[in-house]
């Protein structure tokens, strides 16, 4: 893909009418189009499809003909096996649930925090919004072991988190891409809106419950879906912080559970656990595009 | 979570951040009874709570511990730099050092390009730009141990692996992706990139858009072909964003975990034993209790190197950016 794009993207009209009218031009980048889309449907809908009929196909005939496009056998029961013997269902709960509370701390603290900061703007506001932006720059790698020495043995609450899911949900929270988000969005609200709400007697509580969060749908629904999404994917710090594995979630348990489970059922595990992530993507496809790119607008 | 494994939304913020600072200060406080009152309390409370607890105490702890002998019985006795020392003399830090950077150069050469490539070629797409951006992304909302372990039959070395019976179909192979010492980091790699390259696709795309016509038709009045404004216009308008993603990916790919400790465990022969997955070890499979000491060491001087990088390639970088 990346040569052959690259030769043909130099014969196309960038975003220019005249050329386009250029025969040569034209086809030349409907080529490109062409190969380019052959190469994103098989790079990025392959795998998948592949995962799609294996999950439903006997072990042998994944074995012996992977890449047959239509096996021998076809056998349903691989879901229903991995959702009930290897116990799918309880994993993809606990995924769910750590999902569900990752994302309500997140929101909470975010939404919180962000209003605060950009509305009430406390005098301290400044050094607080300065040291939560600070984290970003702080590369991830530094809060693993300290992270896991502070679930241990927590200030205040005086028992261990470990095996709870407070240990995944509560440092989900401390996410400062989704504060600089939420502070961003509420900052450039029509302040007029907040006054006019002032004069007739609403405070901070009200204006924030009645106003600020109904107006900032938009942004909130970017925040949940990266939550949710990120929660999903998560695998070195739950398997960290939940070693009992009645409370592991899909991505924890789906590598211990390949080296005793049969391929098929495997395979239709991995399909299930997939399902969730993907179909949210279909559904908000805008929301998650849109929101890719703010990130890059963010960083830029 | 976010804050451990993966963090590719915003290690940087570099340029966004003195604007943003700047910005609540300018206009005033609104609501002004409440600045500063209970109910501002009230809404800081849960982020200077959760960013106290899990996010600014464990980084001055991660600087403290680097100093300290810490096992979870005794109390933790501090012991100056021999965690350091410790870390330089283990021989297997170097075999990290050259397996985290291979890996980086490996994940430009492949991840660099191609998303640039495709997203160029994508701006110019009139009907469906979107089936082509969800086929690009779908694979970054995959669960990326679902995407390693699948790919990991893909990678399977017999001749009826999938990527070997593909291959086999041009007369190639079979090759032993995860087993063959010379290839396992590329095998490592390709699966890394197909699985982050969707995203930067998108961002790509958003900063494509924006780059204003005008000066497309500017050019082409003075006569610029394509390939020129590709190369003067559409280049130089996007490159923030570029020097952006560089650094993004390689802050990354330095900190890389999940392929070499699922695909291979580090092996064979050490061959993929990264950073991280050594920062790993010290901390949590030694069997005589965890070496958080070492492991902290080792944690604070990646993260130092890295932002030490990432300063100087800013400063580097400061005049073309802008």
């Amino acid at each position: 893909m990346g040569s052959t794009g690259l030769k043909s993207a130099a014969d196309r009209g960038l975003l220019a009418p005249t050329d386009w009218k250029r025969p040569s031009v034209r086809w030349s980048t409907r080529l490109a189009h062409g190969a380019l889309l052959a190469g994103l449907a098989i790079a990025g809908l392959g795998p998948m499809l592949w995962l799609a009929k294996a999950a439903v196909t006997p072990t042998q005939d994944t074995l012996r003909e992977p890449m047959a496009l239509w096996p021998n056998g076809f056998d349903f029961a691989n879901l229903a096996e991995a959702w009930t013997r290897v116990e799918i269902d309880k994993y993809f709960l606990n995924t769910i649930a750590l999902a569900a509370g990752s994302w309500a701390v997140q929101l909470l603290v975010a939404a919180t925090g962000g209003y605060a900061l950009a509305i009430l703007r406390p005098r301290i506001g400044k050094v607080i919004s300065g040291a939560v932006l600070a984290t970003l720059f702080v590369p991830s790698v530094v809060l693993l072991v300290p992270l896991y020495l502070t679930i241990l043995d927590p200030p205040v609450v005086g028992t261990s988190m470990l095996n709870t899911f407070w240990a995944v949900w509560l440092p989900a929270g401390a996410n400062a891409f989704n504060v600089l988000l939420m502070q961003r969005f509420f900052a450039n609200l029509p302040r007029e809106i907040f006054e006019a709400a002032r004069v007739d007697g609403a405070g901070p509580y009200r204006v924030f419950w009645s106003i600020v969060l109904p107006m900032s749908r938009p942004i909130i629904g970017v925040v949940s879906v990266f939550a949710v999404i990120a929660s999903w994917k998560d695998f070195l710090w739950p398997m960290l912080v939940l070693p009992d594995p009645e409370l592991q979630p899909l991505s924890v348990r789906l590598p211990i559970l390949q080296q005793f489970v049969e391929l098929d059922v495997f395979l239709a595990a991995l399909a299930i656990s997939s399902l969730i992530p993907i179909a949210l993507f279909l559904i908000f496809q805008r929301l998650f595009l849109n929101g890719a790119s703010l990130g890059g607008a963010v960083k830029g | 979570m976010t804050s451990i494994d993966t963090r590719p939304a915003g290690v940087t913020g570099d340029r966004a951040r003195p604007q943003n600072a700047a910005r609540p200060g300018r206009r005033g406080g609104l609501l002004a009874r409440a600045r500063g009152g209970l109910p501002t309390l009230v809404f800081l409370a849960p982020m200077l709570i959760v960013f106290g607890v899990f996010s600014w105490l464990p980084i001055g702890r991660a600087v403290v511990m680097s100093f300290q002998r810490t096992n979870l019985v005794a109390d933790p006795v501090f012991v100056g730099v021999a965690n350091f020392q410790q870390v330089f003399a283990d021989p297997q830090l170097w075999t990290a050092v050259q397996n985290t950077g291979y890996f980086a150069l490996l994940a430009l050469l492949f991840g660099y390009p191609i998303p640039l490539v495709a997203a160029v070629l994508m701006s110019e797409v009139r009907k469906m730009r979107g089936l082509f951006s969800a086929l690009a992304y779908l694979p970054v909302v995959v669960p990326p141990v679902v995407a390693v372990l699948l790919w990991k039959l893909f990678y399977d070395a017999g001749e009826d692996g999938v990527f070997n019976t593909i291959l086999g179909w041009a007369g190639l192979g079979p090759f032993a992706w995860l087993q063959d010492a010379d290839i396992v980091m590329p095998s490592l790699v390709l699966e890394a990139t197909w699985a982050a390259a969707g995203g930067t696709v998108i961002i790509y795309l958003a900063a494509l858009t924006g780059v204003d016509p005008s000066l497309y038709e500017a050019a082409e009045i003075d006569g610029g072909g394509v390939w020129r404004k590709l190369w003067h216009i559409t280049l130089p308008q996007i490159r923030g964003i570029l020097l952006i993603t560089f650094i993004l990916q390689i802050i990354g790919t330095a900190q890389v975990f999940l392929e070499p400790f699922l695909f291979t465990d580090g092996g064979p022969a050490n061959r993929t034993l990264t950073l991280l997955l050594l920062i790993y070890r010290y901390a949590f499979t030694n069997s005589l209790g965890g070496d958080y000491g070492a492991a902290a060491a080792l944690s604070l001087m990646l993260a130092v190197v890295l932002t030490a990088f990432s300063v100087l390639y800013f400063r580097l970088t400061r005049s073309w950016s802008s």
